[in-house]
């Protein structure tokens, strides 16, 4: 997605650099009067300082930029499922380090690292961007900090990059697009062109769809791409209409996808060879697609109309808090924070035996508004893949596309947590 | 037949680039401001087309009430910070309109939000007309390129024809002798910099319906816009209408022939323009 290179965060850590000064400050009289107060009474035991201490969580998402509104979505979703359970997760009070990573994949690093090595959070959540996200893998492995992955889908991060200490509660680009091969083909469709942005997200959708379409039988005619975020794709969309494949499926999303289904709608092939995506197609973007995404089949890990009580319960307490419909990225934020609070309740809210903490949140059986899933042995979900049709404003379910579909985490060589 | 059809996806494309980056070669040609804003200036455009047409309900309205507003928003900018510019550095100049860019993507964040928006083509001109039997061609892209054809030609007047478009060109050429010939220099800077801050926003709101309105769309832009001014050579309208016709042809052709180097088809093109003539096609120095 595109990237911005803006420095707005610049003045916030300023700011909260001459907070931290203050905080030393006074942490330095607060230690002076403990001292003597131990002196005098003997130190209560470490350990139970350690439990009722507030957990420090790192939240490091897009605030500007492109993908501010996801951000902010996950965040959202994150805060209610801690204020669902009365402020706390695993027993503990939560303390909350704030970074905008603004989807700037050079400075993820450091922004990663200053949440790591100066604030020392026990757990760092983040984030949209796969750039992004891949830098503080890296980090996470180097200092071995907990990592929870609310967003970026990058193959790697549960794949060649895997971790003990690294999960993820979203998706790995593989799954999403995967089911769609076998729908299209199941649908009569033998020779489909694909189309997408060459980036991370875009080629490994393709990748995916690709396996499972020409393992059901089917054949791609032609695989396109587009340099990212190139919007143009009149050259594109001629060059579909003189192939005239049976189908059409691509990876796209945000205003790349608005574009391409008005673009595809307005060149009159909308309803000659049927356009099939991945579910970002038309996810958080059907008002401004209109008519030109009406009755397209997408496939997600989430959807509109998913009858289960938690998701009832959830969008109407995500609703009636922040004012708005939650979305599939407020859910995957919601279920970062059940993760945590069902994975630390475990071992009695203490980040003190790792192996322990992260053995429990292997265990977790997450009751995510999306439906109930566990976590692979790669830490990413294991979730049904629903096959979803756009009608009006939503991304009606009409189905499961795929039942608990697994990434195959190709080159993760995890021992045992 | 595919080839036809490709060739006036050239074009068109060409001749929406020529609108924005006309009015960038000059604000650099006259008044020699690197205005790296001018992306922002198209994304104001396509957002005041959104939010003024549903306002009124018809983008109609909403393009003259767009353009007055886009040119008093270049008049003030021009009055409270590029005329202090005119003297300095290159590098102010940059400093300063990339602050800009920051301000106006905040300022939208702030207004209209981050979401995507769309906007509705007008009814007379939401037809297609069939090409071949699969495809066809929405009327309003051929819309836009008869008044991008249309504008090109009145800029070219006007500029050559015209005692304004005379004053404006000696202003370029020399400031000194224009002013001391009793042209009101600071004036005319001041129009032309409104003009090119109408245009990117004409360009924007022109393009509102067929692109879609989102975050970050002005810097996609400007980047392309730079490589038009440069290949033209800076300053020169005609050089930036057939640079920009060839960044069409260019980009299109390149994303269909060499789809893996089509992220470089543009560059290639003003790499090799540039070797054999550095100023740009039309440059003078």
């Amino acid at each position: 997605m595109p990237t911005r290179c803006y420095h707005r965060s610049a003045d916030k850590i300023k700011t909260s650099e001459e907070k931290q000064m203050t905080d030393r400050r006074q942490f330095i009289q607060q230690a002076g009067l403990l001292a003597s107060a131990a002196a005098i009474g003997g130190l209560t035991p470490t350990i139970a300082r350690a439990q009722n201490a507030k957990i420090r969580v790192g939240m490091m998402l897009p605030y500007t930029g492109t993908f501010a509104a996801l951000g902010t979505a996950i965040t959202q979703g994150f805060n209610l499922a801690v204020e669902e359970n009365g402020g706390m997760l695993g027993g503990r009070a939560i303390e909350y380090f704030t970074v905008d990573d603004e989807s700037e994949p050079s400075k993820a690093t450091d922004n990663a690292n200053k949440l790591v090595q100066r604030d020392k959070v026990d757990v760092l959540l983040g984030t949209v961007h796969s750039g992004v996200v891949m830098a503080m893998v890296k980090v996470a492995r180097d200092n071995g900090t907990l990592l929870i992955i609310p967003n970026a889908g990058a193959n790697a991060a549960t794949g060649g990059q895997c971790a003990p200490n690294i999960f993820r509660t979203s998706f790995s680009n593989w799954q999403p697009a995967h089911p769609m091969g076998k729908v299209m083909y199941d649908k009569g469709h033998r020779k489909v062109v694909t189309l997408t942005w060459k980036y991370g997200a875009g080629e490994e959708s393709i990748e995916s769809f690709k396996e499972a379409f020409t393992k059901a039988g089917g054949s791609i005619t032609k695989e396109m791409y587009l340099p990212f975020p190139n919007v143009e794709f009149q050259p594109f969309i001629t060059e579909i209409a003189s192939l005239k494949p049976d189908a059409v499926f691509v990876f796209f999303a945000g205003g790349g996808a608005v574009k391409f289904t008005k673009d595809y709608a307005a060149a009159g092939l909308k309803d000659k060879i049927p356009l099939y995506g991945s579910g970002f197609l038309t996810d958080g973007t059907l008002e401004a697609q209109g008519a030109s995404a009406q009755g397209l089949l997408t496939t997600l890990h989430y959807g509109d109309g998913i009858e289960n009580p938690k998701n009832k319960q959830f969008r109407y307490n995500y609703g009636k808090k922040y004012g708005i419909q939650a979305d599939v990225y407020a859910v995957q934020g919601y279920d970062a924070a059940l993760l945590l609070h069902g994975g630390l309740n475990a071992v009695k809210g203490s980040f003190g035996d790792k192996k322990a903490l992260y053995g429990a949140l292997e265990k977790v059986k997450i009751d995510s508004p999306r439906g109930p899933w566990t976590m692979s042995k790669a830490h990413n979900p294991i979730q049904d893949i629903y096959l979803r049709r756009v009608e009006g404003n939503a991304n009606q379910v009409i189905g499961i596309a795929w039942k608990a579909l697994e990434d195959p985490a190709r080159g993760c060589k995890m021992s045992a947590a | 037949m595919e080839w036809l059809i490709q060739i006036l996806n050239s074009v068109q494309y060409g001749l929406l680039l020529f609108l924005v980056a006309s009015g960038l070669t000059l604000i650099f040609g006259i008044m020699g401001v690197i205005n790296l804003a001018h992306g922002s200036f198209y994304m104001i455009g396509a957002y005041l087309a959104f939010t003024l047409s549903s306002l009124t309900g018809s983008l109609w309205v909403a393009i003259p009430l767009g353009i007055v507003l886009a040119a008093a928003l270049g008049l003030v900018l021009e009055w409270a910070l590029i005329s202090r510019l005119y003297r300095r550095d290159h590098l102010y100049q940059v400093l300063l309109t990339f602050g800009l860019i920051l301000i106006f993507e905040e300022l939208r964040s702030i207004i209209v939000g981050d979401d995507v928006h769309s906007v509705a083509i007008p009814a007379a001109l939401a037809a297609s007309l069939p090409l071949t039997e699969t495809l066809s061609y929405p009327v309003y892209r051929l819309f836009i390129s008869a008044v991008c054809l249309a504008l090109a030609g009145l800029m070219y007047v006007t500029i050559q024809k015209t005692r304004f478009g005379m004053m404006i060109r000696a202003a370029a050429s020399n400031p000194e002798m224009a002013t001391s010939l009793g042209l009101d220099i600071r004036w005319i800077h001041a129009l032309v910099f409104a003009a090119g801050v109408a245009l990117a926003a004409f360009a924007g709101m022109i393009a509102a319906p067929v692109s879609s309105v989102f975050p970050g769309m002005g810097n996609q832009v400007l980047i392309v816009c730079f490589v038009i001014v440069v290949i033209g050579g800076i300053g020169s309208l005609k050089g930036a209408l057939i640079a920009a016709l060839l960044i069409g042809f260019a980009d299109t052709f390149g994303k269909v022939l060499l789809p893996d180097y089509a992220s470089i088809a543009v560059y290639l093109l003003m790499a090799i323009v540039l070797l054999f003539r550095p100023l740009g096609l039309f440059g003078r120095a």
